[in-house]
């Protein structure tokens, strides 16, 4: 099990709530419309404080990823990708493509994929990516 | 600040590098401070300004017996040195002291009282990054690399030849760790740390540390040392955490420092003659060349193919065989500017003919922040 565990903020503690309710959330500006990540209560593009909590559509694309082949003690011992996202709505943020074989092969930048929940324990569940499989959708 | 205004009188580096078990973290910067001293015939009471980062500076000056009235702990990773020579400059044109120390020295290898920095679970990275096994540098900074490689056409092989080249430099240098030629296919055919880094495209672990000693031009004049000048100086920051980094295949932070350096050297590109970019990860130069202005963007592959950065190439790159094949104790930074200050002087060990400008560029952090330092030897 991994033992490094967010430890949320009043800022993100929304974020957090969020990825528990198999949602993920994201903010978007009232004032200039951007979208962001990661959660604050100032926005990074126009410092307004008048922000909106919504829900992302979870759909993203792989930007940049390595594969550790010296994972950290508590990550298991199977080289893992680590990689960051480009989501649909604009921001980027880190992630483990999980669901597929951990090689450059079935690693490829720019593959459609998917947010996916997993509970870490009672306050943090955290999101993963998987490769986008359309015939999986109902 | 003029440029040329101020200069660097007193540049060394620690006693003994690479495997050091008999100096802390905090002596090897007493050490390299002494030797800095002892090439500029300084005693401590000469000393009225210390800037350190990893220590914080009261450490370095109490130690050695100095009363600063100007200190800097600017700590933004491994440029760190280059923003404090950017500050210790500004500090001695603005008249709050005259002779200011810079130290470094970091116990990499034998982590003897290594400077902890703890990690925070409630910060960005504690909460948005390390849950998904990030930690070691060898993590992180290398994550921009795929998307670079993508968009430019720049290959593992390049990134290679960049760790072939580098090591010839390094055997020129007696106190390179590294001893023995390389070829392409044994960096590529070496361990993989992190794909697509293999082990010869990451820098060493070592313990070393270095020190510089900054006055104002007129009385460097008064110095046993060949005075190098300050002719230009940049500092840039971005993120505060990789994934925050705005385009993968270019750094703002380069390009803010660059922009800064050269617009105060006054200088062109095709004036500098020897250039030093810090190499945490085989990768990081090619950003350099290509943010700086060196090259192109995509086309620092070419600067590696042309071997320009090589021995007998026309502006060489890295030659004291940079973090990959000489030392990098972790902020390796302090190297870099060493090896400039020997070129500048005529003293490195593989000596650049009739240098007269070297451009230092360094990276912090996960690119989170850069210094770049122009120096001459021309008044
Ligand atoms: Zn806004």
């Amino acid at each position: 099990m991994r033992s490094a565990r967010p430890l949320p903020t009043p800022e993100t503690q929304n974020f957090w709530d969020g990825c528990r309710a198999g949602e993920l959330r994201l903010q978007r500006c009232r004032a200039c419309h951007q979208v962001y990540f990661p959660p604050r209560p100032f926005c990074p593009h126009c410092t307004s404080r008048d922000l909106d909590a919504f829900t992302a559509s979870g759909r993203a694309t792989l930007y940049s990823y390595i594969i550790n082949h010296r994972p950290r003690p508590d990550m298991g011992t199977e080289p893992h990708s680590i990689a960051v996202v480009t989501l649909e709505e604009g921001p980027r943020m880190m992630t483990n493509i999980i669901g597929c074989p951990q090689t450059p092969e079935a690693l490829q930048l720019d593959m459609e994929l998917q947010v996916v929940f997993e509970v870490q324990n009672e306050t943090i569940t955290l999101p993963f990516f998987k490769p986008l499989s359309h015939e999986a959708e109902v | 600040m003029k440029s040329k205004s101020i200069a660097v009188v007193g540049a060394a580096e620690t006693t003994r590098m690479g495997v050091v078990p008999e100096l802390s973290n905090l002596g090897l910067n007493l050490d390299a401070a002494l030797n800095a001293m002892a090439d500029a015939g300084l005693i401590p009471k000469d000393i009225d300004g210390v800037a350190t980062a990893g220590e914080h500076p009261w450490s370095v000056a109490a130690s050695l017996g100095i009363t600063p009235k100007w200190v800097d702990g600017t700590n933004v990773g491994g440029c760190s040195y280059m923003l404090h020579v950017r500050h210790a400059a500004a500090a001695i044109a603005a008249g709050y002291c005259t002779t200011v120390l810079i130290t470094h020295g970091e116990s990499g290898r034998s982590q003897v009282a290594p400077a902890r920095y703890a990690e925070n679970p409630a910060s960005l990275f504690g909460q948005f990054e390390a849950p998904y096994g990030l930690g070691v540098p060898v993590t992180q900074v290398t994550l921009p690399a795929m998307r670079y490689l993508k968009e430019t056409g720049t290959t593992e092989e390049d990134l290679a030849l960049l760790a072939v080249i580098q090591r010839e430099w390094a055997l020129k240098n007696p106190r390179a760790q590294t001893k023995v030629p390389i070829t392409v296919d044994e960096v590529l055919g070496s361990p993989m740390i992190c794909y697509p880094f293999r082990r010869l495209l990451c820098c060493l672990v070592t313990d070393g540390g270095g020190a510089l000693i900054l006055t104002s031009a007129e009385r460097a004049k008064d110095f046993p040392t060949k005075p190098v000048y300050i002719m230009g100086t940049g500092e840039g920051v971005e993120h505060p955490i990789v994934s925050m980094m705005h385009d993968f295949t270019t750094s703002r932070a380069f390009r803010l420092s660059g922009e800064a350096a050269f617009g105060s050297a006054g200088i062109t590109h095709t004036d500098v003659d020897h250039l030093m970019l810090y190499d945490p990860f085989a990768h990081v130069p090619f950003y350099a060349l290509e943010d700086l202005g060196f090259c192109k963007r995509g086309e620092a592959k070419y600067f590696y193919r042309e071997r320009r950065a090589a021995i007998g190439g026309a502006l060489p790159v890295n030659t004291n065989g940079g973090g990959l094949s000489y030392q990098h104790s972790g902020m390796y930074g302090m190297f870099a500017l060493q090896e400039s200050v020997r070129q500048m002087r005529g003293a490195a060990a593989a000596q650049i003919e009739g240098a007269k400008i070297s451009v230092c560029h360094g990276i912090g952090s996960m690119f989170s922040a850069a210094g770049t330092i122009i120096f001459t030897n021309e008044a």
